[in-house]
């Protein structure tokens, strides 16, 4: 150990440790009987240092055990943090999660018992992050165990979790049966199972709500027969809790419990229990069976799906809570994808769109956003001819709606339409909808139009709509999207389309419309090439030079700067030079600071034409 | 055990009084809420300066078997502080609205107090044990020379004298627009509901960013509006269910489970008016200030301004059990009206096995009723009776005609003495009754 000939080293180690404590004790008032008038004249500030300090220090444990060695770690620092935990629920989750890389610390896996009284004092603390960061750290070094160790120390520690007075103990019991339970000897299995049981029938709803939501994974690293015969019943007890929190945890466990039985014990197993959740009297339940329906389909295979599953989210579909078919809605997509391919088509069609066309103009906004955002993806599973018919009529009132928030969906999903109609399908039935959404009054959605606009030119013909659609973006300053267009559909339609809107604005009467010219110049110009710069855009942002506002002006210099590198040598001399040199005197500050910019800028361009004219001479 | 008094069961008896003699009391030191934990081991009140109180039920002592172990403070501290709404410039007080235990899940207990905004949850923990051992300082406190540290000492736990401290731990802030009235911790543990004039809150008790709306009586038009929730309570068994009641005397009872919006109610409870007893102020008297359910769930209980109601939940149309808390007052409304008097909120308690209910009055007089017997008696919560161990006697008010000796005619009676606050051990025969800033403890004798 280092430090013994008393050199300094040892000073910021000292320091950790002693700010390792929980110094701040709040004076306590205790002044007899009566009602004292007492008012707390705690500092918050030293508080609040006192608990960085602290939460640097823990999280710097590893620093200080290294410093102390494995055995003064295991014998002096393990035994004041397992009686420290009285402490903020930072400090006590960085702990928590220091404790679980701690194994090499103490010694390795021979001494990680060591680490199991503070993390047990931990698991029972009633901050649930604190308790669950303990829990997955117990889980880690549960792996560390040698198999005598699991059951000598760790083991025990899970029973007087499981048995203790609180039910926080007991929560975090739940956790870590499943990690033991593969690596312990057949009794002690036993043990666990009946553990478990108990806890599924505790008296506080928090306890059954923990052991609901383990209930899958203990199943898991159960033997098959042992499922059948305790998993489900407690299952199904769990899924008839009185406390609706309950019950609707035990539908998440219903997908694991699902996949890991034989189909032909599904129906007789699972799916009375599941038909009951998804006809439970309380919405949450139901809710809960809508937002896990495509696992849940997944997990009982096609058969089932096809005779219990599709009435029943036909039913979910109807649900009278909007809450439920909101969540219902959301799943169309995937469980339509999910049907067994041969008959698919036709359960959607007979069964399914009847329901989706309902929902189209449903009286809660958030179940048609919902639906708008899937919607589309029916298309490709549905083929053109069904989309045409069926769904083409559903996107058009959807995009006509008067939630933005639906339209917004619609245009978002626009792509996977088109991969199944085409073109022109597309733009005979949806563009005139699209077009008017670009002059929509919620800006959202309008940015929503701009920012898909390039994804909209790669499906939609040129049409003179389309230019209204970039006029907006243009308005909007939309730069970025403007030059992805050009990109697409090259120089000559953007001289044609774009530069003459962007340079008609330079003489509006705005100013801020006369600097979008500026920015639009700058996107654009590299796009469009040398000529259309040189001889369209450049006279533009020349004469602009004389602008009355100085915001113009020094814009001026910055895109003469900017779009330099693309003009030829000669109109940078002739024509370029002597406006940034006539900026330079200007009155303005900042005009004069961007105008020396440029030329400094320029200049450089300049250099490197000349240096790469005289390279190209042949030596 | 089931008698309140008189009989052969038992008798009142004095225990203790919390607070100061002083004739001029000072506003901030008005009791505003008196409330048992789950095993009545502590008693919390509020009061108008934003404080809370805690008193812990003592041992019973060797020495004086006789006593029931006392009520001592255990823990004061601050719960909320005078704020003020610059947008809607409005003052908002830092008086204790409602406080509500949390079921006990470890050492440390929660409790939840709210003020008119803002609702905290509040953690009441000891500690025993102080860290000793520096590496920087010595024993007496005084720095070491950082260059001659030569070995690391880690810090050693030592025991201490007990201290109780009061930590917060979550802020539920912004989720009301008007005043709050009530809160209530679901029986699901994770949940609990908070109430205004016109909305109900659900919360989840660890997330204080959101809650949701499950009631809204607010009209679009706020001059259409005709009635407003007085008070709410989850159910004691059942998660789903709660009831709120209104200013109109009614009360609905609502199931979570049927809609996320509880709009609708599932029960209605209202009593039909008696046309014959109908006045100016037959809708303000009606009005409820409180309902609580029975422990076993099968009952609840509402205070209107002169009586205590007690309904079955399955009949809607009647309550099973009336009891006039103060029927001599009908006759002064006009008087109580112009003092205000009227608009009092007076608040309900049962007793741990749901036998008998516990409401206040005015002179410092509370009232108990026996549900078996029918009987009820009135007491005084005064300085006068608070000898150890006194017991107390029965009050009575004459109504009409001829004062008899030991009465009180109903002239004399002190309106500005009045028991709204009142709490019922949850097993035991002991209540503490909050007289403005006095908290008075009972218990009944042993004989």
């Amino acid at each position: 150990m280092a430090g013994a000939d008393g050199d300094d080293s040892l000073y910021p180690i000292a320091v950790l440790i002693d700010e390792l404590r929980n110094e701040d004790v709040q004076v306590p008032n205790v002044s007899g009987g009566g009602l004292p008038g007492y008012r707390s004249k705690r500092s918050c500030s030293s508080r609040e240092t006192f608990r960085c300090l602290r939460l640097n220090s823990i999280k710097k444990l590893s620093t200080i055990a290294l410093a102390l060695g494995v055995e003064r770690t295991r014998t002096e620092l393990l035994p004041f943090l397992t009686d420290t935990i009285y402490d903020e629920d930072e400090v006590l989750l960085a702990l928590a999660e220091q404790l679980g890389n701690f194994t090499m610390l103490v010694g390795g896996p021979e001494y990680v018992h060591c680490l199991l009284p503070p993390l047990e004092s931990l698991a029972t603390v009633e901050e649930t992050v604190v308790r669950d960061k303990a829990v997955e750290s117990l889980r880690k070094i549960s792996q560390e165990h040698s198999p005598v160790d699991l059951e000598v120390h760790f083991e025990p520690l899970v029973k007087r979790l499981a048995s203790g007075d609180w039910f926080t103990s007991r929560t975090s019991a739940c956790g870590l049966f499943s990690v033991c339970y593969p690596r312990v000897s057949s009794t002690v299995k036993a043990e666990i199972r009946q553990h478990f049981r108990t806890l599924c029938s505790d008296d506080t709803p928090m306890v059954r709500r923990a052991a609901a939501s383990k209930l899958g994974e203990f199943a898991k690293v159960l033997e098959l027969d042992y499922v059948k015969s305790d998993i489900i019943s407690l299952f199904t007890a769990l899924a008839s809790d009185e406390q609706d929190s309950v019950r609707l945890l035990a539908v998440e466990a219903c997908v694991s419990i699902a996949t890991l039985l034989p189909q032909e014990d599904l129906e007789s197993l699972v799916m009375p229990t599941l038909r009951q959740a998804a006809e439970d009297k309380s919405w949450r339940v139901r809710y809960m069976v809508a937002d896990k329906f495509s696992e849940l389909q997944k997990a009982v295979g096609p058969e089932i799906t096809k005779n219990d599953l599709v009435p029943a989210f036909q039913n979910l579909l109807k649900d009278c809570e909007a809450e439920v078919r909101a969540a219902a809605a959301n799943k169309v997509k995937e469980f339509c994808e999910n049907l067994p391919e041969e008959n698919r088509e036709q359960i959607i069609m007979t069964h399914i769109l009847p329901c989706v066309k309902e929902l189209v103009s449903d009286t809660n906004q958030h179940v048609k956003s919902a639906l708008a955002s899937v919607i589309m993806g029916l298309s490709t599973i549905l083929g053109k001819d069904n989309t045409i018919e069926h769904l083409l009529p559903l996107f058009l009132a959807q995009l006509k709606d008067e939630c933005p928030e639906v339209r917004l969906n619609i245009i978002s999903n626009l792509d996977c339409v088109n991969e199944v109609i085409g073109i022109r399908q597309l733009s005979q039935s949806l563009l005139p909808a699209i077009v008017e959404l670009a002059e929509d009054a919620k800006w959202r959605v309008r940015l929503a139009i701009i920012e898909y606009m390039p994804l909209l030119a790669g499906q939609l013909p040129l049409t003179k709509s389309l230019c209204r659609v970039v006029v907006y973006a243009i308005r909007e300053a939309a730069t970025c999207n403007l030059m992805k267009l050009v990109e697409k559909f090259g120089a000559e339609w953007a001289q044609n389309t774009i530069v003459p809107k962007v340079l008609g604005m330079a003489n509006d009467p705005n100013y801020l419309h006369r600097m979008t010219t500026l920015f639009c110049i700058n996107a654009l110009s590299e796009a469009c090439g040398q000529d259309i710069t040189t001889k369209q855009m450049l006279p533009v942002v020349l004469k602009m030079s004389n602008d009355q506002v100085a915001n113009v002006r020094f814009n001026v210099a910055k895109s003469l700067q900017k779009i330099g590198p693309v003009l030829d040598s000669n109109a940078l001399q002739t024509e370029v030079k002597p406006v940034l040199e006539k900026l330079a005197t200007d009155t303005d500050m900042d005009v004069k600071y961007f105008a020396q910019e440029a030329i400094s800028g320029t200049r450089f361009t300049l250099a490197s034409l000349h240096i790469s004219t005289k390279s190209d001479l042949p030596f | 055990m089931a008698g309140v008094a008189g009989g052969n069961d038992f008798q009142w008896c004095f225990s203790q009084v919390k607070g100061a003699i002083d004739e001029d009391v000072a506003e901030a030191d008005i009791i505003s809420t008196v409330e048992f934990n789950y095993s009545g081991e502590l008693l919390a009140t509020g009061d108008k300066g934003g404080r809370v109180v805690i008193f812990q039920h003592e041992q019973e002592s060797k020495n004086r078997p006789h006593l029931r172990g006392e009520y001592n403070v255990y823990s004061t501290f601050q719960s909320h502080e005078p704020e003020f709404d610059y947008l809607k410039s409005l003052e908002i007080e830092e008086k204790i609205n409602k406080i509500r235990w949390l079921p006990q899940q470890n050492a440390a207990h929660f409790l939840l107090s709210t003020n008119d905004k803002t609702i905290k949850l509040w953690k009441i923990s000891e500690r025993d044990k102080r860290a000793e051992g520096y590496n920087l300082k010595d024993e007496d406190g005084r720095l070491r020379d950082p260059f001659r540290i030569t070995s690391l000492r880690v810090p050693v736990l030592m025991p201490m004298d007990l201290m109780v401290e009061a930590s917060p731990r979550r802020i539920f802030a912004n989720a009301h627009t008007y005043h709050i009235n009530s809160i209530s911790v679901n029986s699901d543990h994770e949940t609990y509901l908070s109430a205004d004039d016109l909305r109900i809150n659900l919360w989840h008790l660890e997330i204080t960013d959101r809650s949701f709306n499950i009631v809204d009586i607010k009209p679009a038009n706020m001059e259409e509006l005709t009635e407003v929730i007085t008070a709410a309570e989850c159910h004691p068994l059942q998660c789903n269910v709660f009831v709120y009641s209104s200013s109109k005397g009614t009360i609905r009872l609502c199931d979570t489970r049927a809609a996320a919006l509880c709009d609708r109610q599932a029960k209605f409870f209202e009593e039909p008016e008696d046309p014959s007893s109908r006045s100016f102020f037959s809708e303000i008297i009606s009005s409820i200030s409180d309902v609580k359910f029975s422990h076993s769930g099968r009952y609840m209980m509402t205070r209107d301004y002169l009586s205590v109601k007690v309904w079955d939940l399955n009949m809607e149309n009647r309550p099973v059990e009336t009891y006039q808390v103060h029927e001599y007052l009908r006759s002064k409304l006009c008087s109580l009206y112009e003092n205000d008097c009227i608009f009092d909120k007076f608040e309900c308690c049962w007793n741990g096995s749901d036998s008998a209910i516990m409401t206040g009055s005015y002179n410092n007089f509370f009232r108990m009723f026996d549900r078996n017997t029918r009987r009820d008696i009135t007491l005084e919560a005064s300085r006068e009776s608070s000898k150890p161990r006194a017991t107390l006697k029965p009050r009575k008010v004459s109504t009409g005609g001829k004062r008899k000796k030991d009465e009180i005619s109903v002239d004399s009676l002190d309106f500005n003495k009045k028991i709204l606050h009142t709490a019922w051990h949850p097993k035991d025969n002991v209540i503490a009754v909050a007289a403005t800033n006095n908290l008075y403890i009972f218990q009944d004798k042993i004989n």
